[in-house]
């Protein structure tokens, strides 16, 4: 067992091959290998779709959990990604692998142009600024002067990738593979980013915006870039989408795909990456829960995902504000905790997932109007 | 020109309802500065209630009024229940339980009601006032409404001790607390006011965008719009800045950009308002020390 000066010093000292993250990317990548050879096509599907709305949520998570600035709009990237990607596929015939990296560059200078000015935009603000979007979003999507590229209402049928080199593989599982080795790249990239000298930064700007600025960061820069890296991931996570589901239409990215990915993200904890795929599985499946209690409850059963999705976020912000990877933690430290003496576990408890904690608007409110 | 006319007029009726929506959003941003998401879905439940009662057979206004009253129990019950809980929560949080509260009205209602349009009826009668060839009678009986209630909001807040107390608690909640406000009520009468007017609101909509779970997610972005604009601490602002989106979104969706595109205009004004004039046309400007 580790003492506490030697867990410091590991922390200084050069980081070691990290055996730990190399371990969990194998197991779940057996994990999905071991699904993609034994699941359905529906359920493969299902699963696909959980891994795009990891990436998805990686990348809000990352915006808002370690940069601690709040979006109700990424279901907008999340169209753009996935209208962009339907468009160059259709009528430019871009094979859809490619869409990914040219609607990743899109999607950022596209977040990264909204940040730079919205983030000058304190929390509330900016929750305003991104519903705003959100609420916007299909309406342009609509937009009739744009329906030769757009198809209009109708939405746009794309035809789903074909698997390539004769691989012994049936569509669903070229599909699900691709969207696995998608994510996996894409939280490890995540990781790294956060783990390094600008996921300092975004975390200094989180905790205390002025020491940050004072120490030299570029609070306008990070943020926006923050904003683009983040929106990338919405649009990466947008434009896989397009593929697997074969169709885009505006009335997928209404505010309600915003709301769910805010719900994901806290149900998966805030500030927690591996969280995500907990984020993604409730996102995937809490609205099957209407079909599968309409016959008990028949047309009412429509308002029951909406109620679980209510209930769990206040819930949560009650009980469990890191979410279930929040929880899971502590139940470590505390099960860490019965097998230590209390001085060596103590420094085991991660710091990085308080969020925002500054007071809020205290000042404000006591200088209004004054 | 009579069309041109016919749309400025259309767009001050609407104007009128994001008016009103707007200054229920100034009353919760006044109580406790923060920016009510949920808004809009609590003015729709309002008004299912409001029809709930006018299916039962009550009269149009003893409705009216009763739903008003109702409402206010409800915002001031929300408040106390859930809010209150969340008084020194950070932003981030405030934020997830509006949209939670968005989540839970919205199939509350519908559970109850169901998701299929329903007629809602306009107390307003058929034919134009005056036989005046450009306002219907609901467009004028719109803006009669919005001038009665922002009269009513203002008496209340400048002639009664309550509305006082209301205002130095919302102004600086440490003396008021020393001279005997009891702060906390007047938060919750905050909301509770706030849940009133957005009722109005909800029911002067309903005749014109039908009545379903989804009616008022667009028309709470042009009230936010009209808030922001005419400065979201300053009810008299508000209400002018929630007429002047009206008129400018109708005239700019039936001359410039076609009706698809209305919302993209309020999301623009509201970033160009925050940008380069946050405190909005008429609101104060506020420091805050760090």
């Amino acid at each position: 067992m580790s003492t506490v000066a030697e867990i410091k010093a590991d922390t200084v000292s050069r980081p070691k091959p990290n055996y730990g993250r190399a371990l969990a990317f194998g197991l779940a990548l057996v994990a999905g290998l071991i699904l993609a050879f034994s699941s359905s096509g529906y359920h493969l599907f299902q699963y696909a779709q959980v891994l795009v709305y990891m990436i998805a949520l990686i990348g809000l998570n990352l915006l808002t959990g370690f940069n601690g600035s709040i979006s109700l709009g990424h279901g907008a990237f999340f169209a753009i990604g996935g209208y962009g990607a339907a468009i160059l596929m259709v009528h430019f015939g871009v094979p859809w692998g490619l869409t990914l990296p040219i609607m990743a560059l899109i999607c950022f200078i596209a977040g990264f142009g909204f940040g730079l000015p919205a983030l000058r935009l304190e929390g509330l603000y900016l929750a305003l600024a991104t519903f705003a979007l959100a609420v916007t979003m299909p309406g342009i999507l609509n937009f009739k002067r744009f329906d030769a590229y757009t198809g209009g209402t109708s939405g746009l049928q794309v035809d789903k990738p074909q698997v390539p080199f004769h691989l012994p593989l049936n569509q669903d599982q070229w599909l699900f593979l691709c969207c696995l080795a998608a994510t996996m790249l894409m939280l490890f990239i995540a990781q790294n980013l956060v783990a390094g000298r600008v996921g300092r930064a975004m975390v200094a700007l989180r905790d205390h915006p002025v020491a940050a600025q004072t120490m030299g960061v570029n609070s306008a820069m990070v943020k926006a870039s923050c904003f683009g890296v983040s929106a990338l991931y919405a649009g990466v996570a947008g434009a896989l989408d397009a593929g697997l589901v074969g169709f885009v239409a505006p009335d997928s990215y209404s505010l309600f795909l915003s709301l769910s990915l805010l719900v994901g993200m806290v149900v998966g904890g805030l500030g927690s990456l591996w969280g995500m795929l907990a984020g993604a599985i409730f996102i995937e499946f809490v609205p099957n829960l209407a079909d599968s209690f309409s016959g008990m409850f028949g047309e009412s059963a429509k308002a029951l995902p909406g109620a679980v999705n209510g209930l769990f976020l206040i819930g949560l912000m009650l009980l469990a504000p890191h979410g279930i990877a929040g929880a899971a933690q502590r139940i470590v430290t505390f099960l860490r905790g019965l097998m230590m003496t209390s001085s060596t576990a103590a420094p085991l408890e991660l710091p990085a997932i308080r969020v925002g904690n500054q007071p809020v608007d205290e000042n404000h409110r006591t200088t209004q109007g004054s | 020109m009579t069309a041109f006319l016919n749309q400025c007029f259309s767009g001050l009726a609407m104007g009128g309802i994001f008016a009103i929506l707007a200054l229920s959003l100034v009353m919760i941003y006044q109580a406790t500065a923060l920016l009510n998401f949920a808004q809009g879905e609590m003015a729709m439940a309002s008004t299912y209630l409001a029809w709930l009662l006018i299916q039962h057979g009550v009269p149009y206004w003893l409705a009216f009024i009763l739903t008003v009253i109702l409402s206010f129990g409800a915002g001031v019950l929300i408040e106390r229940v859930i809010i209150r809980r969340f008084a020194r929560a950070p932003v981030l949080t405030v934020v997830i339980v509006f949209i939670a509260l968005v989540f839970i009205i919205d199939s509350v209602v519908g559970w109850i009601f169901g998701y299929q349009l329903q007629e809602f009826p306009s107390p307003f009668p058929n034919h134009n006032w005056f036989n005046n060839p450009l306002v219907s009678s609901h467009q004028s009986g719109i803006l009669l409404v919005t001038l009665v209630v922002m009269s009513a909001v203002w008496a209340f807040f400048r002639f009664t001790p309550l509305g006082l107390a209301m205002r130095a608690a919302a102004q600086n909640p440490a003396s008021s607390r020393l001279v005997g406000i009891r702060v906390g009520w007047m938060l919750a009468l905050g909301w509770g006011l706030a849940a009133s007017i957005g009722a109005i609101a909800g029911m002067l909509a309903a005749p014109l965008v039908y009545l379903d779970p989804s009616m008022m997610s667009s028309l709470l972005l042009y009230g936010f719009a009209g808030a922001v604009l005419g400065g979201i601490n300053n009810p008299w602002g508000a209400v002018l800045g929630g007429l002047i989106v009206g008129v400018s979104v109708n005239l700019v969706g039936a001359y410039l950009v076609g009706t698809q595109l209305q919302l993209l205009v309020a999301l623009t004004m509201i970033i160009a308002v925050l940008l380069f004039r946050p405190s909005g046309l008429f609101g104060h400007t506020i420091v805050t020390r760090v």
